[in-house]
């Protein structure tokens, strides 16, 4: 590594991006001193083990990033609108489709469905916070720094360009040099370690903090989806971890594991990443069904059709998701046996998947249906989802498998379940809890705005290109030839694109337009709510509940409004609340993480000895830490419980 | 020519303008929520028609945008729907058989989904109505579990069938060819070991004779597809696999890579040239008389990461390196001279003629 390289150099888009990190720190840290701000965010949030503040840290993060992966989706369709178009050269635009593919599920799709649960999951249940507040911390540390350090390759040092699924040999240092993929193998690692320990927290979490009364068949959905995903992460991703070690040493130390030469063997990263790779989807779709759920069944004013079959099938799907991996690859010639067996698992998803579909239409039949935003975007799930769905079982059909694979036909195909499931859920998510997490309703003509512009441009993007992949289009393409006829379609998709931006930009303004005018949230439950994070303030205290509710029924907040009048607390109940103690510690182990992470990039190995020191400082000083948090006393709990219920 | 750019402007036209109107016409209005007992400002009236010429309006677009598809010409360019031979047809139908089930599905579901939004939206008719506390209904839901299970198996039968069917010559009684084929950055190399002749980017085939290629790559793994013939497979560094394809009649065929393999990768396109049996043999023949010689030199030369255009030889590679070998080389790419491959290659039943 020359220190000439070090530094992204040659194109007007970096320098343009350079200038724009630089001024975008300096503001901010001109913002935090001028107003005096820097103990206020030490101590609120860089230290915080709050499950809703840690959730809303996520969800920033993932709307950060949602931009930075939807600025890379915008350069690729405007390099894509023209035959033979110069905006981006081969290489540029093999390090945006990269980092777009990485970004947005890991560093996008993956902290909003985590910023959600986190917010949601211990109110929903009735606890006071997660199992382990201190470990959920490090948990969201983790992720962060982990992205930040993916991010600064773009500037730093450079982009990786093999592909978000760094198929071997190209990702190896016989065909990448840079340090691109370094930043892929030790930014994915460090944030993979935190969604490790999310999903062992939260499986906890949801096993052992539950309300009284609220057995398993009793939670509300969206806790149910996210129990399941939980045990997928703790299945799936020590895979992942485990790839991306051996990636790590391939590309550091000159192991072989994944190399052509040396008896390495490429298919086995390829099997390790989809063995990882498959059930990551449904890590990202499961909660998605769930926030659909909640929303669908509010919104109809009806309780959830077949809720039993609905938890059968989020099982089912979860256990198949293991055993489908090899239909990212049924062109590699593993026989027509593998193939044939591969295939019938795949399109067995189908059956539990569409039960679902039926039951979520079932509990709109005979409802009272209102149009809220969060209920648009969840319906619009529906027949857009089923578009991908239908699609992905033609894509399991092996033998025709051959002509779509890899083809735009493909690409139409998972966003359609990626988009209309993923991300239609987070903005259903975002906009139905939005007042409990800041206690204001985001404006909804703008989120209508935002739901048609995102919705219909979707559609423009992402249809054309089932036809485009027909044509013979292959993803990853930076350029293409005037004669093959893929000009139009690709015209079409490329304004679709431009409204999804719109959409987005609404979005944002949206939520700086109800920051400022929004509705204030005085009641808790401006939505008639079924579940009992409709029970607490908006926002809730941060104790979430001055007493621990009790559990009659699925939908435990709807049976206390109709049995009680609501969730009343009266004050001889209340008893001193155990709360745990912010700590500063997740927050410089991780920039120990991303120092060391950096120093393993670059391999400057004594750096990145110098921050494992620290980590492992940090795992002593943890171990002999002697702190049980604190009791609220009677008196402050009944204090902030009036001031929350006056409206704060 | 000019009439495809027309139809292809009167394309973005419709969309565009289906898109506007829908845009401008929509005026955002929504229910009066009184049972919620909040309300923004801005929000008047209780018209629920733009609701609906919104969704109507989508709809449209939905619907019309296949057909706008099929107007705008594109058919004779969708090359996966127009199969040129046994292999790509069998696919073709694969595909045709799937899609009939799936337009089902989609009828279905968007069907129910219509009619349950419109039936059972909230109304100022409908304020005092309370949903049923349903929990489900067990008959409907074996139903639903039923269906889909029925067409999934109807989907497997013929998948499983034309998944080993793809593994054999789809015509019996004729003679098989065997060509190999090596991918490189980012080139392809077409070794035809029983003519002992090679050819790069592109590759000459007898119409009506099914051709076995042998699959393999030095580097980065890449696809071989040829749409308009069949599926794709990989071709892997120190792997072959095998792709059986078969053209109908003469033609020439785009064929490109498609599985991404490092920068230029969007170049590897290849023409697939398929010729009656007797302009085949002329065509081999001529190669044999006028083409030159490829040695170790040249070979190496070729295979440096690069862009090269087409190019003929009167022998092939496989005499000293036959890249499906496990391990055949260093990992730089270059080419490892072993006799012992050689050898191998040639107890394996490959004749290079000489």
């Amino acid at each position: 590594m020359k220190w000439s390289e070090f530094f992204v150099t040659g194109e007007p888009l970096i320098y343009a991006a350079d200038v724009a990190i630089v001024l975008t720190i300096i503001g901010i840290v001109f913002v935090l001193t001028y107003f005096k701000k820097w103990k206020w965010l030490w101590n609120e949030w860089l230290t915080t083990v709050d499950h809703k503040k840690i959730g809303v840290m996520y969800i920033i993060c993932a709307v950060l990033m949602l931009f930075r992966g939807g600025v890379d989706a915008l350069l690729m369709r405007a390099q894509l609108t023209a035959p033979n178009m110069k905006f981006l050269d081969a290489q540029h635009y093999n390090e945006i489709f990269t980092t777009h593919g990485t970004i947005m599920i890991l560093f996008m799709a993956m902290p909003f469905i985590i910023g959600l649960m986190n917010i949601v999951v211990p109110l929903q249940i009735g606890a006071r916070d997660v199992a382990f507040p201190y470990l959920n911390a490090l948990s969201f540390w983790l992720f962060f720094f982990g992205a930040m350090l993916f991010n600064i390759s773009f500037v730093i040092g450079g982009s990786p360009d093999a592909g978000w699924t760094a198929y071997f040999p190209l990702a190896g240092n016989e065909f990448s040099h840079g340090v691109g993929n370094n930043y892929y193998a030790v930014a994915l690692q460090i944030s993979g370690i935190g969604t490790l320990m999310t999903g062992i927290n939260f499986l906890v979490t949801i096993l052992k903090m539950r309300a009284p009364g609220m057995t398993l068949m009793r939670m509300p959905m969206f806790t149910w989806t996210i129990l399941i995903t939980c045990v997928l992460i703790i299945f799936a991703f020590p895979v992942l971890t485990v790839a991306l070690a051996l990636m790590t040493f391939d590309r550091l130390f000159d192991t072989q594991f994944f190399t052509m030469a040396n008896g390495g063997m490429s298919m086995l990263w390829a099997n390790l990443f989809w063995i990882w790779g498959h059930p990551e989807v449904y890590i990202v779709i499961l909660p998605a069904f769930g926030i659909f759920s909640e929303v669908v069944s509010t919104f109809a004013q009806k309780r959830l059709f077949g809720y039993k079959a609905m938890v059968g099938s989020i099982v089912g799907i979860a256990f198949l998701s293991f055993i489908v991996w090899v239909h990212h690859f049924f062109t590699m010639g593993a026989g027509p046996a593998v193939n044939s067996a591969f295939s019938i698992t795949t399109m067995a998803i189908a059956i539990p998947t569409g039960v679902k579909i039926f039951n979520w239409l079932f509990t709109l039949r005979k409802g009272k249906i209102r149009f809220t935003t969060a209920m648009l975007w969840s319906l619009a799930f529906i027949p857009n989802f089923v578009i991908g769905g239908v699609t992905g079982v033609m894509l399991a059909m092996a033998a025709a498998d051959y002509q779509y694979h890899n083809s735009y036909f493909l690409i139409a195909h998972f966003h359609y379940v990626l988009i209309a499931g993923t991300v239609f859920a987070c903005f259903a998510g975002l906009h139905y809890w939005y007042p409990k997490m800041f206690g204001h309703i985001l404006n909804e003509r703008l989120g209508k705005w935002t739901f048609w512009l995102f919705m219909i441009g979707f559609n423009i993007c992402f249809f054309p290109m089932y036809f485009l992949g027909l044509m013979g289009m292959t993803r990853r393409m930076y350029t293409y030839s005037a004669g093959l006829g893929w000009t139009p379609l690709n015209v079409v998709a490329t304004v679709g694109a431009v409204l999804m931006g719109i959409g987005f930009i609404v979005l944002c303004y949206n939520i700086y337009y109800s920051a400022r005018y929004g509705e204030r949230d005085m009641t808790g439950d401006p939505w008639n709510g079924r579940t009992l994070e409709w029970a607490t303030a908006s926002p809730p205290v941060h104790y979430n509940f001055p007493v621990t509710p009790v559990v009659e029924d699925v939908d435990a907040y709807w049976v206390m409004k109709k049995k009680y009048g609501g969730f009343h607390v009266k004050e001889e109940d209340l008893k001193p609340i155990h709360m745990p103690s912010n700590s500063g510690r997740p927050f410089w182990m991780s920039v120990a993480f991303f120092v060391a992470g950096f120093g393993l990039v670059f391999k400057w190995f004594a750096l990145a000895i110098v921050g494992a020191l620290f980590i492992v400082i940090g795992l002593i000083l943890r171990s002999f830490e002697d702190d049980d948090g604190y009791h609220i006393p009677v008196d402050e709990i009944k204090r902030m419980e009036r001031a929350a219920r006056k409206g704060a | 020519m000019i009439e495809q750019f027309v139809t292809n402007v009167l394309l973005i036209y419709e969309l565009l303008r289906v898109l506007v109107s829908n845009i401008f016409n929509f005026d955002m209005v929504e229910n009066k929520q009184r049972n919620i007992g909040w309300k923004t400002p801005w929000i008047s009236g209780t018209d629920k028609g733009g609701y609906r010429a919104m969704k109507q309006a989508i709809w449209r677009v939905m619907l019309a945008l296949p057909f706008l598809l099929l107007l705008g010409g594109c058919v004779e360019r969708t090359a996966v729907l127009n199969p040129q031979g046994p292999v790509a047809r069998m696919q073709y139908d694969l595909i045709m058989w799937s899609v009939g089930f799936m337009l089902f599905i989609i009828v279905v579901v968007f069907t129910l989904f219509a009619v349950f939004l419109i039936r059972y939206r909230e109304k100022p008719e409908n304020a005092g109505y309370e949903p049923p506390d349903e929990e489900g209904n067990t008959l409907l839901e074996v139903v639903w579990t039923a269906i889909p299970i029925l067409i999934v198996a109807a989907l497997a039968v013929p998948t499983v069938k034309a998944t080993f069917a793809l593994e054999k010559p789809p015509t019996e009684n004729v003679k098989p060819i065997t060509i190999h084929v090596t991918a490189a950055n980012w080139k392809w190399i077409f070794s035809y070991p029983e003519e002992n002749i090679e050819t790069v980017n592109y590759v000459h085939i007898p119409a009506g004779v099914p051709v076995k290629f042998k699959l393999t790559s030095v580097g980065p793994m890449n696809s071989f597809w040829v749409p308009e013939l069949g599926g794709q497979k990989y071709a892997m560094d120190g792997m072959e696999t095998e792709l059986i394809l078969q053209a109908d009649k003469p033609g020439s065929y785009m064929g490109r890579s498609a599985n991404f393999s490092g920068e230029k990768f969007a170049h590897m396109e290849f023409e697939v040239v398929a010729q009656t049996g007797t302009d085949f043999r002329k065509w081999i023949n001529e190669v044999k008389q006028t083409a030159p010689k490829l040695d170790e030199e040249k070979y190496t030369q070729i295979l440096k990461p690069g862009l090269v255009g087409r190019m003929t030889f009167s022998n092939t590679h496989l005499q000293w390196i036959d890249h499906a070998k496990q391990n055949s080389h260093h990992g730089d790419g270059k080419p490892m001279k072993n006799d012992d491959q050689h050898d191998e290659t040639m107890t394996n039943g490959h004749h290079h003629g000489e």
